[in-house]
């Protein structure tokens, strides 16, 4: 059901695509249909793939980086409330900061490679993760904390049965946000540097006026990022698996 | 005359500007039951807090002095254990590791207290639901488990703060008979608004009533809890402690 869905919504905006170039009669070098963009895929899927996997290994590598990065500060600053009268300002900064008028100076310090590329996805999806965690924590019930105190929990057995658990839900919120932000951080890295991945192969193609090219790589990155949302997804709702979806449904509906 | 397991001495304890105890003073007989009654909002809570060593932050707490002492000591955690009227059940934990909740925390689950604890499950009839999900079980099967889990602690003395009274009136009866039989010899201390529910529980009732709440009357019950709701205490009593809650009830 899910896969048909899915098949549905896909068909109906290139549909929606194939009818807006009709309709504007825009040329091939500034929107090509999407029968343009699927042979454009098919002839050109090695060199695709080849990039794929650089601009992949970025987002999967910054995901894991941020996620681990996020989760260790959230809790750092659960640990020790005095800590987060020092980092929360830095947390909100590292938000204010546009992270795009970051991306020259991370290349520049940490080169053309990969390096700079996570670094951005990091700074990126940091946020979400370490804020979604950290009030999830801090939204506990507090009898739960009165009943831990009175059967005399250890503060760590406390901060590991009870306190982490129930921030787990907000938690995978983040996680949610990040997957889905993640690739913003590895293409605009490629943009302003870089000798491969999908970000580098769009400019390439541009520049060329490979417009079909171009749209063949942003499909490409588009439908590698909607599967490592579904897997993600997927992935944090066997984590929470006590939060059942459907219940929220069934009080929404009437 | 059995000992004391629960000394409340001259306690004054102010919010701020709002006074909730002056010179509060009661004794809780070890190895009985005794039932707190007053109205919602008089403290009752609190004094459970309080009991089970819980310190309040000075930002809240303008003044605070007298003692509170548990049998063995100062009131510290440890030596009591604590049910809420909320489940308090981590919904991530089937039936047998909410029940094992206490142990858990402080590291220590054996497999002796995994035997015990399948054990009580089985004879407060959720043996069936030893692996269940708190999700998938009823309100009153809910507090069950919060009940179970609350004696898996082995303390002395059991503060229970309204465990019963988001319940059903059937569901609600027949808890109080399993916990009364479940909780026999044990000290309880359990705090209701209900009339009904300490003459069935108690063998001590002390009413609470005033602001700040003071000890409006304290009523020893003869015959052992739970008690048929024919039983000569409740038919006699009932009456008598109804107007005396009503008259505190100020319009």
């Amino acid at each position: 059901m899910r896969a048909v869905r899915l098949f549905v919504i896909g068909a109906g905006l290139a549909l929606l695509w194939q009818l807006i170039v009709v309709i504007t009669g825009a040329p091939a070098y500034i929107l090509p249909g999407p029968l343009p963009v699927a042979r454009a895929i098919v002839s050109h899927l090695p060199q695709l793939l080849y990039h794929l996997q650089t601009t992949f290994s970025e987002i999967l590598l910054g995901l894991i980086l941020g996620t681990l990065l996020g989760v260790s500060s959230a809790l750092a600053m659960t640990i020790m409330p005095r800590l987060k009268q020092w980092m929360l300002p830095v947390l909100v900064m590292s938000q204010a900061i546009p992270v795009f008028a970051l991306a020259p100076v991370l290349v520049l310090w940490l080169g053309y490679g990969m390096a700079s590329k996570v670094g951005m996805t990091v700074l990126i999806i940091f946020f979400p993760v370490c804020s979604s965690f950290y009030y999830g924590m801090q939204r506990i019930n507090p009898d739960l904390l009165e009943l831990a105190r009175i059967m005399n929990g250890s503060r760590l057995a406390t901060l590991r049965h009870i306190i982490i658990p129930s921030a787990l839900p907000s938690f995978a919120a983040g996680v949610r946000v990040a997957a889905a932000v993640a690739p913003i951080g590895a293409v605009v890295g490629e943009w302003v540097g870089s000798s491969s991945g999908l970000g580098f192969y769009m400019l390439h193609a541009n520049g060329r006026m490979q417009i079909d090219l171009m749209f063949a790589a942003l499909t490409v990155l588009s439908i590698a990022s909607l599967m490592l949302y579904f897997f993600i997804d997927y992935s944090l709702n066997r984590l929470v698996f006590w939060e059942n979806s459907k219940e929220v449904r069934h009080a929404v509906q009437p | 005359m059995a000992s004391s397991a629960i000394v409340v001495d001259r306690v004054s304890l102010c919010f701020a500007e709002k006074v909730l105890f002056k010179d509060l003073s009661f004794t809780v007989e070890q190895g009985s039951c005794t039932c707190l009654l007053g109205p919602s909002g008089c403290g009752k809570s609190t004094l459970l807090k309080l009991i089970s060593g819980a310190t309040f932050s000075q930002q809240f707490v303008s003044h605070y002095s007298g003692t509170v002492w548990c049998s063995g000591g100062d009131a510290k955690g440890g030596k009591t254990a604590w049910m809420a009227q909320e489940d308090l059940l981590l919904p991530w934990m089937d039936v047998l590791n909410n029940v094992l909740l206490g142990a858990k925390l402080r590291g220590r689950v054996t497999a002796d207290l995994r035997k015990k604890a399948a054990l009580l499950i089985n004879q407060a009839g959720l043996g069936d639901s030893l692996h269940e999900l708190p999700a998938t079980l009823s309100g009153g099967m809910r507090q069950r488990v919060a009940l179970l889990r609350t004696l898996m602690e082995d303390r002395q003395i059991l503060l229970m703060d309204e465990p019963f009274s988001a319940l059903d009136a059937l569901t609600r009866i027949r808890l109080q008979d399993l916990s009364a039989r479940l909780t026999r010899g044990a000290t309880v201390l359990l705090v209701t608004h209900d009339p009904m529910e300490a003459l069935r529980m108690a063998n001590h009732i002390i009413v609470l009533q005033g602001d700040p709440a003071r000890v409006a009357t304290s009523i020893p019950l003869q015959g052992d809890p739970p008690r048929a709701a024919d039983d000569r205490e409740i038919v006699e009593r009932y009456p008598m402690l109804l107007e005396l809650l009503m008259s505190g009830v100020e319009e």
